[in-house]
């Protein structure tokens, strides 16, 4: 995670782009497993999360990156604790108010966001260096790459553990499902695969020429 | 004068992987004839489409991998011979493909291939379907079905990642005399009914593809151990062990645990033992780590059709035992000649 063009002031295309591809959230950084694992039984409830997370996300790195200046290097974890659980509070109750069902599906993970290492993470390494109309660009990458990532997870999860995807069945009534899917193994395997099919992505540029030392 | 230098091993076998697997598979042909012979069309296409996606996916991981091909070795068929054959009869195509091609990417690919895998590949493959298509692993048909050689059953033909139709229409059109739709293991458990042991032996009861006949197992195995390809000891301690522990239980309560003739001869136990639990890859190497090695999944797999919520445990005993043989083997290490052991402090 180290950027040598972290301190310059200006924003540009790589501030937003960073968290979607080049060390995404889930599938490059591999950080905040534990939403990533528990919640992606199904599309709707990765993008729910996703969004959720972007919203702490943006608003804690925001709120960080004004007091930046002000905030004494030795209670900065603590401060920022305090931020993010702020946001995490106003999150839950808002999923609460907007949607039960959902909130019931979610559970605790809601409130687990508080100790989403992505969170922490962009603001230790990002939110307390930068200005903060870039940190929020920055943020917001990062939470469309979360977003992402679980909506991957939680689309191929649901569409073979299902049948469907939003709820809408894709195969028709005589689809069988893979319980393991929806069980927590079914999570290692599709996340796995997922890592497996982004590394190949990733890595294509620079395999191309010499492809001698395999395995 | 010319003089050669050279470092040891200076006496080479004539036994190289590929002359092994190649024994391995030949002795599995019995075993496979006969349960073509109990189900069908329906086991011999489960046995070429399995053991056909085992080699493909070999094959597109090799290249993957810019490897050469490894298909010689005869591993791969291996695999998929031995998962085809622990699955039941009827079990839908498209599954055995998924159950294939899980075996050996997952199972063994991602390892690094053969040698590094942890886990016998064939039951990664089988563990994976268990836990995604609970159900069509345990439909089962009955031997010797009237039309088994001019028909499929309706649940080999599912189209794929769709549903298996039941096969009960099919089983009554097949006029088999008191078919009860459940392995020995299953009536046992939930009816406390126990097959007979002439039954268990010749093959006469419902099972997986490759695991009715004991006695025909049995025969291969002792093949396979007086030829050397594989390790007596193990079997031996797998059979013992849960013989043992069968007694133990039996001798306790005789009017709920069954003898151990049933234990030895039901299930996967057989199969299990003389060709699951002694992949050279994933069993421990000293000759008191396979004692031990084989005494873990005898025990645990008595454990688990005794108290577990599963009707047959041989599968996770053996994935247990695999899992435990790295620790097996470095506490087993036998004494170099010469030295004295080192006490730990």
């Amino acid at each position: 995670m180290s950027q040598p063009n972290q301190a310059d002031e200006g924003i540009t295309f790589d501030t937003f782009m960073e968290g979607v591809w080049r060390q995404n959230p889930v599938f490059v950084m591999v950080l905040g497993m534990c939403p990533v694992m528990a919640v992606t039984v199904s599309a709707i409830n990765g993008i729910a999360m996703g969004i959720a997370t972007t919203f702490v996300l943006v608003c804690s790195s925001f709120l960080i990156s004004l007091i930046r200046h002000l905030v004494p290097k030795e209670v900065r974890i603590a401060t920022y604790i305090v931020i993010i659980a702020t946001f995490v509070t106003l999150v839950d109750y808002l999923i609460q108010a907007g949607s039960l069902a959902l909130y019931e599906a979610l559970g605790a993970f809601i409130q687990l966001i508080v100790v989403n290492c992505i969170i922490l993470g962009r603001a230790e390494a990002h939110a307390s260096k930068n200005p903060p109309l870039k940190t929020v660009v920055n943020a917001l990458g990062m939470g469309i790459g979360f977003t992402i990532g679980l909506f991957a997870l939680g689309g191929t999860r649901e569409i073979l553990g299902a049948g469907k995807l939003f709820g809408i069945s894709l195969f028709g009534e005589h689809f069988q499902p893979w319980v393991v899917m929806v069980l927590p193994p079914g999570g290692f395997f599709v996340l796995g695969g997922w890592l497996l099919l982004f590394a190949l992505f990733r890595n294509k540029p620079a395999t191309e020429g010499g492809h001698t030392h395999g395995a | 004068m010319s003089m050669e230098l050279r470092t040891s091993p200076h006496q080479v076998s004539d036994r190289s992987v590929p002359t092994i697997m190649k024994h391995v598979v030949l002795s599995l042909l019995p075993v496979s004839a006969f349960s073509v012979w109990q189900y069908g069309l329906s086991a011999l296409a489960l046995m070429l489409t399995v053991t056909a996606t085992c080699l493909i996916t070999e094959r597109w991981f090799n290249r993957a991998a810019a490897q050469p091909s490894t298909l010689g070795d005869w591993s791969a068929t291996i695999t998929g011979l031995l998962l085809a054959l622990t699955l039941p009869p009827a079990f839908p195509l498209w599954m055995g493909v998924v159950a294939g091609f899980v075996a050996i990417a997952i199972g063994k690919a991602l390892f690094g291939g053969l040698g590094n895998n942890v886990f016998n590949p064939a039951l990664i493959g089988r563990a994976f379907v268990q836990a995604a298509f609970p159900v069509a692993i345990t439909t089962w048909v009955p031997a010797f079905a009237a039309k088994r050689f001019s028909e499929f059953v309706p649940s080999t033909l599912t189209a794929p990642l769709m549903m298996p139709p039941a096969v009960s229409d099919w089983i009554k059109q097949q006029s088999v005399d008191a078919f009860t739709g459940a392995t020995p293991l299953a009536r046992w458990k939930f009816e406390n009914v126990t097959a007979s042991a002439h039954d268990l032996l010749t093959g006469a009861v419902t099972a997986s593809t490759g695991e009715t006949s004991a006695i025909l197992i049995l025969l291969c195995g002792v093949y396979l151990a007086a030829r050397k390809f594989l390790d007596w000891r193990i079997p031996a301690a797998v059979l013992a062990s849960a013989a043992l522990t069968a007694w133990l239980f039996q001798w306790y309560n005789p009017a709920h645990y069954p003898s151990p003739s049933f234990v030895l001869l039901s299930g996967g136990l057989m199969l299990g033992a003389v060709y699951m639990a002694t992949d050279m890859a994933t069993s421990p190497v000293t000759p008191l780590g396979v004692w031990i090695y084989g005494a873990v999944i005898g025990v645990v797999t008595v454990m688990i059709r005794y108290f577990g919520g599963l009707t047959e445990g041989v599968m996770y005993a053996i994935l247990l035992g695999n899992a435990l043989t790295p620790f097996i083997d470095q506490y087993t290490q036998p004494r170099v000649f010469g030295t004295r052991q080192k006490r730990k402090s």
